[in-house]
């Protein structure tokens, strides 16, 4: 009995896991049906849109560089923000931790699958953050709110079942609040925590305090932006967040660069581990779930958050922000996850006793260690960075959430806010498997009202998407730059 | 006629380059655009709440600006009878924004204050005046 708390909390978040993670074994493989259901989808607009991840990719770009801004749109959202402060609440652990998991469980094929989730994905995003824009809702204060609760409240209302939508909605708000308090919240400064602990030599059994004294700095800092309405420690974030980003990635560059004789071999190891692992439970279709799990988690195409971000920015067709969104997955997971993947492939640290411990960040640090020594402590800044990021991008959506069910109510969005806090503490101090386990749960029950939305919506979907590309053939909307 | 483009703020020299302006327009019986630009890049960051708020944000600074800064120097400019084109406020790039008005409006001439930057200031970034004097198609003159 070292610690009467943790084992209760445990068992509560391994429950619901265990539902929402509700598996079919095929011969003797698990496949959890919630997997299954995001990558059908995400497979299902892109066949549906005619690979328009593909198609739209070029003007996705130009639409991010401004080339189909008007001048008097100055001075609002551009797509450029929009898409960054999408991203900014996407990128983060599920790029350093979750492909280390992903790779410890799968072996290096999993990188494969995830960047094949990653493509698929884009179209999901597409089809979502369309919508998000197109039955966005101005508030009386002038301040916009979009997102799923209302393309599935509005958008299905006006398909003549307004009951349906409602469910829906409702549903949405609900488990994105679950959502934003598991894998927003409590898996963040789990993480965090972990990896501060980890770069002072702490050992595990003398973690308690420490890591409850983390858990408490965050849930005030946290607090004093989303309470107390300082908003400089969320500017500062937002704007070292894409530093740190660049960071990240230059240092992964410098990996593979040191090791670039190792790079074909690891590409190879990649589509054999892909198609024909050797030791992994499962076997092929065991990798894929794994690589199409933590890419879902990384990218959350179909889970319906983004398109709360999405939706502010300034346009009168959806569809161009739907084409931009599409990048999202592309940065997070076709880019970055690949990124980390390859390093850690490619230092063969995903071999190593460590990567049975679980514990993602640390195999990732390792991989970094392996070729820049100091760059441990970097990371261990940039996942706190990401970290706080992320818990007060996941805030929002959950406040908008609140606000949604409890008609905008400012007392509700407090009650919240509250509760978010206490979850950053519950957060920092429980075990990793139950925190990861129920993080992945809270996010993907997400993705079972917004997807049986986005197949009712997927017609209005093409419709929408179909208008706007005629407009951009035929001339009507021209390139201003 | 001649029209010219004068860039204004709440700075003592824009005052006195509204001064100059005026006094050049009447001189040569043209007519004087007055701009004031408040700084904004598409490329910058947001947070979701600043994003959210955003439209409403740029109707209040648009709003402020006009009644605090264009207003008082389109009086002055009255007062010392000019004929007044165009005042507006503007989100933009100030340098950029100058450029494309006077190109579009086909501006003569371009008019700003020599605003106080801070040494360090301007040696990172550089002053407004001299990058419009050195990007900008017409003359550009800077009023001390």
């Amino acid at each position: 009995m070292e610690n009467e708390q943790e084992p209760l909390i445990d068992v509560v978040l391994n429950s619901i896991t265990d539902t929402v993670f509700y598996s079919v074994t095929i011969g003797d493989v698990a496949i959890p049906l919630i997997v299954v259901w995001l990558v059908i989808a995400a497979i299902f607009f892109t066949f549906y849109l005619k690979f328009l991840n593909i198609r739209g990719f070029k003007h996705a770009i130009d639409l991010v560089r401004g080339r189909y801004s008007k001048p008097e749109d100055a001075g609002e959202v551009s797509h450029f923000q929009a898409l960054a402060t999408a991203v900014s609440g996407t990128v983060g652990l599920g790029n350093i931790a979750g492909v280390a998991v992903a790779i410890s469980l799968g072996g290096p094929g999993a990188t494969f699958w995830m960047i094949l989730a990653g493509f698929f994905g884009m179209s999901a995003k597409l089809a979502e953050c369309t919508l998000g824009v197109k039955y966005r809702h101005e508030r009386s204060d002038g301040s916009v709110s979009g997102g799923p609760m209302y393309y599935l409240r509005d958008g299905i209302a006006k398909l003549g079942k307004p009951g349906i939508g409602k469910v829906l909605a409702a549903l949405f708000a609900f488990f994105c609040i679950l959502g934003s308090l598991g894998g927003g919240n409590m898996f963040q400064s789990n993480q965090a925590a972990s990896q501060i602990l980890n770069v002072f030599d702490v050992a595990p059994e003398d973690r308690g305090t420490p890591a409850l004294i983390i858990g408490i700095l965050f849930a005030l800092m946290v607090g004093a932006v989303i309470i107390g309405g300082i908003k400089s420690i969320a500017k500062v974030t937002e704007k070292v967040v894409p530093f740190m980003a660049a960071v990240y990635v230059t240092a992964c560059l410098v990996v593979l660069i040191f090791n670039v004789s190792a790079v074909p071999a690891a590409f190879v190891e990649i589509i054999v581990g892909a198609f024909n692992p050797e030791g992994i439970a499962g076997g092929f279709i065991g990798v894929l779930i794994v690589g199409f799990q933590r890419a879902a988690f990384s990218n959350e195409a179909g889970v319906g958050s983004a398109s709360i971000a999405h939706s502010a920015v300034k346009t009168d067709q959806p569809a161009t922000e739907g084409h931009v969104a599409l990048l999202e997955p592309f940065i997070d997971t076709i880019l970055i996850c690949t990124m980390t993947a390859l390093t850690i492939v490619i230092t063969g640290v995903w071999d190593d006793p460590l990567a049975a411990s679980g514990d993602g960040v640390q195999l990732t640090s390792a991989a970094f260690a392996s070729v820049i020594p100091w760059f441990p402590t970097v990371l261990a800044l940039a996942v706190v960075l990401f970290a706080i990021s992320t818990m007060l991008s996941w805030s929002y959506y959950g406040m908008k959430a609140t606000g949604y069910l409890f008609g905008d109510s400012r007392m509700a969005e407090n009650i919240y806010k509250v509760i978010f806090c206490i979850f950053t503490v519950i957060g920092s101090v429980t075990a990793m498997d139950s925190v990861l386990g129920f993080s992945d749960a809270a996010i993907f029950l997400m993705s079972i009202p917004n997807l049986i939305g986005l197949y009712m919506l997927a017609r209005v979907i093409k419709k929408e998407v179909t208008q706007y590309r005629e407009k951009i053939a035929s001339g009507e909307i021209a390139r201003v730059k | 006629m001649e029209l010219i483009l004068v860039g204004v703020d709440r700075s003592e020299a824009s005052s006195r380059a509204v001064r100059f302006a005026c006094s050049r327009a009447k001189q040569e019986e043209g007519q004087v655009f007055l701009v004031h630009v408040i700084p904004w890049s598409p490329y910058s960051f947001t947070t979701q709440d600043e994003a959210a708020r955003r439209s409403a944000a740029k109707q209040t600074e648009i709003d402020a600006a006009t009644e605090q800064i264009v207003k008082p120097m389109v009086e002055y400019a009255e007062e010392l009878g000019a004929t007044i084109h165009k005042a507006e406020v503007r989100h933009g790039d100030p340098v950029d924004l100058m450029i494309a008005l006077a190109d579009s409006y086909s501006v003569q001439e371009i008019v700003v204050g020599r605003t106080g930057d801070s040494r360090i200031r301007r040696a990172i970034f550089g002053s407004l005046p001299s990058h419009l004097t050195y990007m900008a198609s017409v003359p550009v003159t800077v009023v001390p």
